[in-house]
C-alpha cells in the first residue's frame, strides 16, 4: 500500500509539479489546488490504469477521487482488490 | 433599476458617444486604461473602496483599495522604466491569478508598453512561439515558471529580461533575471502616466487559428469605450456590487471584463487563484456576498454535475445576475441554473478579435435559453450567406456570423500578420469564423465553428499546432488531430497517430505522446483520446482531410467521398 503511495507521489511530482520548491504530501490538494487540472487528469488516470493494469470507470474518475495522493491511492486499491 | 434600462430604447439612435461622455472623454483626448482603471476611480472619490478580494492556496488572502491599485501599478511601471522598457515595447505576463498579474496588467498600460498575458499552463513550445512572434522585451513571471523561461532563452533573443515577482533571495538569479517584489518597491514620487491616445496599442492577445502558427491580435486604448459600456449594460454593474469574473487573464475574457470592464466602472472584484471545486466556488460566493458573476460553459456544467445538493449547503443569496462566455450555453444550464441559483446564466457571444461582447442575452430582456440573444446596440450583425457573402433574411437559415466593422475594440490587425486581418473582411463583414441562424425575432442561434479550430472547454486549440508538435514525438510518423465530443468540454482533442516502424501500441508509449504534447504546448491541446491507424485519408497531394475524420467522431454524414478526395 505505501507502495503505491510513493509510486503515485514520485509520478505527481515529476509530471506535475512546476514549483521545484513546493512541498508535496500525501494530502496535498491537486485538483483543488490547481496543481492537476481537468485535462492533466487525463493522463493521470491513464497512467494509473497502465501502471496497474486497471480500468477506472468515467463515474469512479472524478475531481474528488483524484484531490489527493491518499485518495488516488485508495481509488486504485478498490480496483486492484 | 437595470442600467441598460429598455434594449429597444437603447437601440434607437445609439452612439458610442455615450460611453465617451460617461468617461469623460473627446476625440483627440488622451486616453489610458491603467489610468482610466485606477488613477481616475481615485479622483472620484472612490480610492478607499476594495477593487480587488483575493484568495489563493493554502488559505493565503489579500485585498487592495483603488488607491493601492493605483500606487501598485505606478510601482511596476516605475519599474519597467528603470529597466529601459518604453512605449510600445511589448511586456508579457507570464503568471498564475497573483494580484500582480491584475495590477502589473496596469502597470505596463500606464508606461504606453503593449502587455502580452499568456495563460501560465502554456508550455515551453506554446510560450515560444508567442515570445518570438511579438518579440516581447520582457517577461513578468513566478519562480514556478521560470524554468520554462530559461528552457527559451537561447531561441529568444529579444526578450532582454525575465522579472520574477516572488524570488526566495537564496537561489543566485540566472541570466537576463531580476527580482521584483511588489510590496517592498518604494512608491515613486511624480509617476506620469505615458500619454497614450485613442488608436495606440494597448494588449496583445494570441489567439489559435486552423492553420499556421498562434497569431496576436492587436488592440488599443479606445477598445476601453466598448468593454466600459458593455460591462455596464450586460453585466449590469452597480456600485455596490461584488463582481466575480472566474475567467483567467491569459485570455480576453480575463482582461476585458476581468480587470478593465469592472475597474473603469469602479466596482469590487473577486479573484480565486484556486483551482476549480464546486464546494469552493460555493463558499467564495457565500463568504464574498457575490451578486455578479460571469463564468464560462465548461464550469457551469461542471457545477450542474456536482449536483444540486451541494447547493443547499451555502446561502448564495446575494447572486442577483449571472452570465457565460467562451463556448455556446446549452438550453440545458441556462434553465438548470434558474431553478438552483434562481436566475438563468446570460449567454453571451464575442471573441478574442472583437475585444468586447457582441451578441448577448441582456437583464430584463425575455431569454431562450440555448439561443446567443441580440446584438449589443451600435453592432450591426447579420448572418451571411457563405457563397455571396450577402446577409440571408429567411429566419432559421444557416449562415456565417457577420459584424459591420466600426465597434471601439475591434482588432486593428494581428501582430505582423496583416495578410491573415485582411482574410477575415469579406463583402464589408467581418466574419468570426463561426455559424449560426437567427430566427423570427432576431436572436441569434449557434451552430458551430466554420473552421477546424477546436474549442476544448472554451480555449480554442490548432488542430495543426498539435500536429506539428505530434511530429515532434519519437514515434510518431503522422498525426492528424479533430475534436471529438465531451459533456463538459463540449470538445476534447483527438488525435489519429500513425506509428513509425518499430514501435508497438502501448499503454505507457500512448501516455508518453499524451504528455510529450501536455508539456510542449498545454494541458487542453493534449490530445484525450488517442486512435491508432494504419493511415490517414489523404487528398491526392497528401493533404491530411481532417473533415472525414471529424465527421466519423460527430456521427455526421461523410458525403460524397470521391468529391473529398479532390484537392480543396
Amino acid at each position: 500500500m505505501e507502495n503505491i503511495k510513493d509510486i503515485v507521489l514520485e509520478y505527481v511530482i515529476n509530471e506535475y509539479l512546476e514549483d521545484e520548491d513546493e512541498e508535496l504530501t500525501y494530502d496535498t490538494p491537486l485538483i483543488s489546488g490547481g496543481i492537476v487540472d481537468s485535462f492533466s487528469m487525463v493522463s493521470l488516470k491513464r497512467f494509473l490504469e497502465a501502471k496497474y493494469k486497471i480500468s477506472i470507470p468515467d463515474d469512479k474518475a472524478t475531481p474528488e477521487a483524484f484531490d489527493t495522493v491518499n485518495k488516488i491511492t485508495e481509488l486504485v486499491k478498490e480496483f486492484t482488490g | 433599476m437595470l442600467n441598460i434600462g429598455s434594449y429597444e430604447e437603447r437601440i434607437k439612435d445609439f452612439d458610442w458617444a455615450i460611453s465617451e461622455r460617461e468617461l469623460g472623454y473627446k476625440e483627440g483626448d488622451l486616453i489610458n486604461i491603467g489610468c482610466y482603471c485606477s488613477d481616475r476611480i481615485c479622483k472620484m472619490g472612490k480610492g478607499d473602496r476594495v477593487a480587488l478580494y483575493w484568495e489563493g492556496m493554502h488559505d493565503k488572502r489579500k485585498q487592495y483599495t483603488f488607491d493601492q491599485i493605483r500606487i501598485n501599478s505606478n510601482k511596476i511601471g516605475d519599474y519597467l522604466r528603470s529597466l529601459g522598457i518604453k512605449n510600445e515595447d511589448r511586456v508579457c505576463l507570464f503568471l498564475d491569478k497573483v494580484p500582480e498579474l491584475f495590477i502589473g496588467f496596469l502597470g505596463v498600460l500606464k508606461i504606453g508598453a503593449i502587455v502580452q498575458p499568456l495563460f501560465s499552463a502554456f508550455g515551453d513550445e506554446s510560450l515560444h512561439v508567442r515570445l518570438e512572434n511579438a518579440e516581447t522585451t520582457a517577461i513578468i513571471t513566478q519562480r514556478k515558471h521560470v524554468g520554462k523561461v530559461r528552457k527559451l532563452l537561447d531561441k529568444t533573443p529579444h526578450l532582454k529580461h525575465v522579472i520574477i515577482i516572488d524570488h526566495d533571495g537564496i537561489k543566485p538569479l540566472k541570466e537576463r533575471e531580476t527580482a521584483f517584489d511588489m510590496e517592498s518597491y518604494p512608491e515613486p514620487q511624480n509617476f506620469e502616466i505615458f500619454p497614450t491616445k485613442a488608436e495606440s496599442p494597448s494588449v496583445l492577445h494570441y489567439t489559435s487559428g486552423t492553420t499556421g502558427q498562434p497569431k496576436g491580435v492587436k488592440h488599443v486604448h479606445y477598445s476601453l469605450i466598448s468593454q466600459y459600456l458593455t460591462t455596464k449594460w450586460v453585466l449590469d454593474l452597480q456600485d455596490d456590487d461584488i463582481y466575480w469574473c472566474t475567467a483567467d487573464p491569459g485570455w480576453v475574457t480575463g482582461t476585458s471584463y476581468g480587470i478593465i470592464g469592472p475597474w473603469s466602472l469602479g466596482v469590487t472584484q473577486f479573484v480565486s487563484d484556486v483551482g476549480f471545486s464546486a464546494e469552493a466556488w460555493y463558499q467564495f460566493i457565500e463568504k464574498y456576498k457575490v451578486t455578479v458573476w460571469y463564468s464560462a460553459p465548461t464550469a457551469i456544467r461542471s457545477l450542474m454535475k456536482a449536483g444540486d445538493e451541494i447547493i443547499k449547503k451555502f446561502d448564495l443569496s446575494s447572486l442577483r445576475l449571472l452570465a457565460s462566455v467562451g463556448e455556446p450555453l446549452n438550453a440545458k444550464a441556462v434553465t438548470w441554473s434558474e431553478e438552483v441559483f434562481g436566475h438563468p446564466f446570460l449567454d453571451t457571444y464575442w471573441q478574442t478579435e472583437t475585444g468586447s461582447m457582441m451578441l448577448t442575452n441582456f437583464p430584463g430582456m425575455k431569454i431562450k435559453p440555448g439561443s446567443m440573444g441580440k446584438p449589443f446596440p451600435g453592432i450591426t450583425a447579420a448572418v451571411l450567406d457563405p457563397k455571396t457573402h450577402e446577409p440571408i433574411n429567411e429566419p432559421g437559415r444557416i449562415g456565417l456570423i457577420a459584424f459591420k466593422p466600426g465597434w471601439p475594440s475591434m482588432i486593428r490587425t494581428y501582430w505582423n500578420n496583416e495578410e491573415t486581418y485582411k482574410s477575415k473582411f469579406k463583402n464589408g463583414w467581418y466574419l468570426p469564423g463561426d455559424r449560426a441562424s437567427i430566427d423570427s425575432d432576431g436572436y441569434f442561434w449557434f451552430v458551430g465553428r466554420d473552421d477546424d479550430v477546436i474549442n476544448t472547454g472554451g480555449h480554442l486549440v490548432s488542430p495543426f499546432e498539435i500536429e506539428s508538435a505530434l511530429l515532434e514525438h519519437e514515434a510518431v510518423a503522422e498525426s492528424a488531430v479533430v475534436a471529438k465530443p465531451d459533456e463538459v468540454n463540449m470538445e476534447v482533442v483527438k488525435a489519429f497517430v500513425l506509428l513509425k516502424p518499430g514501435y508497438e501500441v502501448d499503454d505507457m508509449l500512448e501516455l508518453s505522446i499524451m504528455n510529450f504534447i501536455r508539456k510542449k504546448l498545454s494541458s487542453f491541446a493534449m490530445p484525450q483520446e488517442i486512435e491508432y491507424v494504419d493511415s490517414l485519408p489523404k487528398t491526392r497531394s497528401g493533404k491530411i482531410m481532417r473533415r472525414l475524420l471529424h465527421a466519423k467522431e460527430w456521427g455526421e454524414e461523410i458525403g460524397d467521398t470521391s468529391t473529398l478526395e479532390d484537392d480543396e
